[in-house]
């Protein structure tokens, strides 16, 4: 495959012109005559529809070059999960050209704007980016196909049902005449879009369901591919921010005298009530000045805030009578009373940071007339309505240019705080470009975290030791109530529950329990939750996952064959735990590894729309060194339209997953995060890295996502695995917390 | 000002004295493949060759620098992309965002050139960036293949 000299997507020069054609709109000095600047200068969209005249758009999803390039827009956002391939795949198989030729590139919010939102939502999270729009995608890929077909039947004038469309070559196949898309495309593109769209059945898939490489790999080799924190445009100044360490503090004063005379220094500015920046000629200087500010902060009400004052106001919702109920069989307080045994545990789980590779950033240039903004989003479109927000100018007037991202994981999802401030600098600084930068520290300590919360589990066993009933609280934050409050009913948050509903086809408990309740008991600490890769699936699948292992050892039973007990009604749970307890040996010893014994242990859930399983396998020495060896995962998403790059998701969602099990905690004191960098906030390294056997499992049918609910199974499975070597349980996250040693 | 010996060419860097390596590369002289993500030599992401071996420009100030020690950033690790680590990163899909991929490169080339048949031990031991995507065990399987189908353990 002859990737490496493929157009990667973006490339530097790719994005370096279309930066320079938007930046042309402004006339700001910048003389870059490039394609669609005259349009541009009379008041169209800035970002001219990013077909060249010499290309031709079929339709929204498919433009062809004449050299029978096959350029395929992607409207979500891709941040390393391998979404811009698999979307790429599913046109292509409905558009029947040439895999070889196929390009991306990403339409902006400002063009879905004008353009009545053609390539429908932009959002790229909650694992949805493929299975959300598979079916719009395909369909366009084959409406591009059947236009193309059309205009090769209308210029030869024969049928369009006696051509066949292949390898981007159509031929009439009475006569075998054929043509090429490219020949074709442009008159293509003046046909009418069909309506009534068929699509191919996945069993007959040829691009789609292949382990193809990726797209954009080339230009991630050698330093081409521009991130958002890379970008340069003509004239552009560099800001560094800092805001208020404590959440909803403010500014009081600044001192900028000393920053002010630094080297390079443009400006000292607030920007909002809470942050100040310094504008200089580079990066480094800006960050330099900023650290010789003198800001006093109004700390605000949470100065003293902190973890342990958090730990208590969740463990008392545990005994809260007031609880929003997600999921509810028989009666679950009665059947607990009259088991013959009763079991009880409490767990918690930490706040976190995303921990993005890439800081947060954002390049903007503002004028009265005009806002455009380059970033890395997860939401183009969220980021545009942030940006028209801050500009104060309508978002017709306004553009957002999207990067591939150095990392997501949520922290780019839901809110643009970066993007608002961005353009408040930018809106101080009339007509220059700015690119905000922020310090690793800034990122530590303004995140969006992983929510807290803490669990009671209580269960009664009955004579034959069969789980009677059971009991889940969970107690603490909630993300949609940090976020978007107006959503929020009578306390009741419905995304706690995830891996834990009745029926959802979405994230649900793969257990038939005769007696259950399980309800969350509200409490919001005012550190700002989000989405945090896996969400709340992460928290009660170690809850649920490590609690139904203690069950079956309370009850002297298998963990495999106890679950198994209460799965007969869940098969798609039950096929991927079985898949990896057979694949991992389950029943039979593993073997030591350094002459330390290996154990194993089990965990499942549902999440994402996708069935996941794992078994692990650790050492834990008798100096408490913990080892894991090896991870058995095996996934069922409906449908695979990548099978390496699902492995490759799985893989990565043990990183994830470890990273947090392991080591995960930000805490609070003072009303701050006490993490600011990677010294303080470990994560998984290589050395670390467990073996990964991944199963893909597709039983067709439905559409689950794949970036996440891996990360879900990974903590528990290794939980589980600690208990078989060690007999310890540990119920509190992190591990690092917790002593392993056994004398 | 200090005089930088990058990617082959003798450059003059118009920078305070403290200026990290890493910042002089990514705005003085617009070699934007380098990344920024920790500043405090954690990470690996600013990792670059200087006289071949391995290091985090980040935690390098340019005045410890002179024309005579190579510095070697990922944009010239190879004229065409064809080091043995990019192909075999190409072969076996290894970035996933591809922010830490500079410096993950840069370090696994020179622990090839240190060590040309490193054991799988000794590649997760020299080998400590981190990757938040989580590619490890692609970069364990690219660095052996690179390094030829002589490697094992
Ligand atoms: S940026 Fe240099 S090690 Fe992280
Ligand atoms: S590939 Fe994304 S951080 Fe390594």
């Amino acid at each position: 495959m002859n990737a490496i000299s493929r157009p990667g997507n973006p490339s530097r020069r790719h994005l370096l012109a279309s930066a320079s054609a938007a930046l042309g709109a402004f006339t700001l000095g910048f003389r870059i005559p490039l394609p669609g600047e005259a349009a541009a200068q009379t008041g169209a969209p800035a970002s001219a529809p990013a077909a060249a005249p010499t290309s031709a758009e079929v339709n929204a999803w498919v433009v062809v070059k004449p050299d029978d390039t096959i350029v395929i827009r992607i409207a979500r956002s891709e941040m390393g999960q391998g979404t811009l391939t698999g979307l790429a795949q599913l046109v292509a198989e409905e558009l029947e050209c040439d895999w070889a030729k196929v390009t991306t590139e990403y339409p902006t919010p400002g063009q879905n704007l004008a353009r009545g939102r053609v390539w429908g939502n932009m959002s790229t999270g909650g694992s949805r980016g493929i299975r959300e729009s598979q079916d719009y995608v395909r369909k366009g890929g084959a409406a591009a196909r059947m236009m193309l077909v059309q205009a090769a039947a209308n210029a030869w004038s024969v049928p369009a049902g006696e051509c066949r469309a292949a390898a981007s070559i159509v031929t009439h196949m009475p006569s075998g005449r054929t043509t090429t898309f490219g020949r074709v495309a442009e008159a293509a593109g003046r046909l009418p879009v069909p309506t009534d769209v068929p699509l191919k059945n996945p069993a007959d898939w040829k691009v789609a369901g292949q382990p193809v490489l990726r797209l954009d790999t080339a230009a991630k080799l050698n330093g081409s591919q521009v991130y958002g924190m890379d970008l340069q445009l003509p004239g552009m100044l560099n800001a560094a921010i800092h805001a208020c360490p404590v959440f909803g503090g403010k500014v009081r004063s600044v001192d900028s005298a000393a920053a002010e005379a630094m080297p390079g220094v443009k400006r000292v500015l607030r920007v909002g009530d809470n942050a100040v920046a310094v504008v200089a000629d580079t990066w480094w200087r800006a960050k330099t000045a900023l650290d010789a500010v003198n800001i006093t902060w109004d700390e605000g009400e949470h100065a003293a805030a902190s973890s342990a004052g958090f730990a208590e106001v969740l463990r008392s919702a545990l005994d809260a009578p007031q609880a929003a109920v997600g999921n509810r069989a028989g009666d679950a307080a009665a059947a607990i009373a009259a088991a013959p045994r009763k079991v009880e545990a409490v767990y918690s789980y930490p706040h976190q940071n995303h921990a993005c590779m890439e800081v947060m950033n954002a390049t903007a240039v503002w004028t009265p007339e005009r806002c455009e903004v380059w970033t890395p989003t997860q939401n183009g479109e969220a980021a545009h309505a942030v940006a028209a927000e801050a500009s104060g100018l309508p978002p017709a007037r306004c553009e957002v240019h999207k990067f591939h991202l150095g990392g997501g994981f949520g922290r780019r999802a839901a809110v643009h705080d970066w993007v608002r401030q961005a353009v408040e600098i930018a809106k101080q600084m009339p007509g220059t470009p700015v690119k905000l930068v922020w310090t690793r520290e800034e990122d530590m300590l303004q995140g969006r975290f992983h929510p807290i919360t803490m669990c009671r589990m209580t269960a009664g066993l009955g004579a034959q030791g069969n789980l009677a009933g059971l009991h889940m609280r969970l107690a603490g934050q909630s993300i949609i109530a940090g976020m978007f409050p107006q959503n929020i009913r009578d306390g009741r948050d419905p995304l706690v529950f995830q891996g834990l509903n009745a029926s959802s086809n979405e994230a649900d408990i793969g257990y038939t329990i005769p007696n259950l309740l399980i309800d969350h008991a509200m409490r919001n600490p005012h550190v700002p939750p989000g989405f945090w890769r896996g969400v709340n699936l992460n928290q009660n699948t170690i809850y649920l996952e490590c609690f139904l292992d203690e069950l079956a050892h309370a009850a002297g039973k298998d963990p495999l064959e106890f679950r198994r007990a209460l799965m007969a009604n869940h098969p798609k749970h039950l096929a991927v735990l079985n898949a990896v307890a057979e694949r991992a040996g389950w029943g039979t010893p593993a073997a030591p590894v350094d002459g330390q014994p290996v154990f194993r242990g089990l965990s499942q859930t549902h999440g994402f729309g996708s069935y996941v399983a794992a078994c692990a396998e650790v050492s834990v020495s008798e100096a408490g060194v913990l080892k894991i060896h090896r991870i058995v995962a095996a996934t069922d998403p409906g449908h695979a339209v990548n099978p390496q790059q699902i492995a490759a998701q799985v893989e990565g969602s043990f990183v994830y997953g470890l990273s947090a099990a392991l080591y995960g905690e930000c805490t609070v004191k003072d009303g701050r995060i006490e993490q600011t960098n990677f010294d303080s906030y470990q994560v998984l390294r290589m050395d670390e890295m467990p073996k990964v056997e991944t199963i893909v499992l597709p039983t067709g049918g439905f559409w689950g996502g794949v970036g996440e609910p891996t990360i879900a199974v990974a903590a528990p499975a290794v939980l589980n695995a600690i208990f078989a070597a060690t007999g310890k349980r540990v119920r509190d996250l992190p591990l690092k917390n917790t002593s392993l040693r056994r004398t | 000002m200090a005089k930088l010996n990058v990617n082959g060419q003798v450059v003059e860097v118009q920078a305070e004295d403290d200026t990290p390596l890493l910042w002089a590369l990514r705005e003085q002289l617009g070699l934007t493949g380098t990344k920024y993500g920790c500043g405090i030599a954690q990470c690996g992401a600013c990792t670059v060759h200087v006289d071949g071996v391995a290091a985090r420009a980040c935690a390098m100030p340019v005045s410890a620098f002179d024309e005579t020690q190579r510095i070697v950033t990922i944009e010239g690790l190879s004229p065409d992309a064809s080091h043995p680590i990019q192909q075999a990163w190409l072969a076996l899909d290894v970035p996933q965002c591809g922010f830490c991929q500079p410096g993950m490169i840069m370090a696994a080339a020179a622990l090839l050139a240190a060590t040309p048949r490193p054991t799988e031990a000794q590649i997760r031991e020299e080998v400590t960036n981190i990757c938040r995507c989580g590619t490890f065990n692609r970069v364990i399987a690219g660095i052996q293949r690179a390094a030829g189908p002589a490697t094992a353990g």
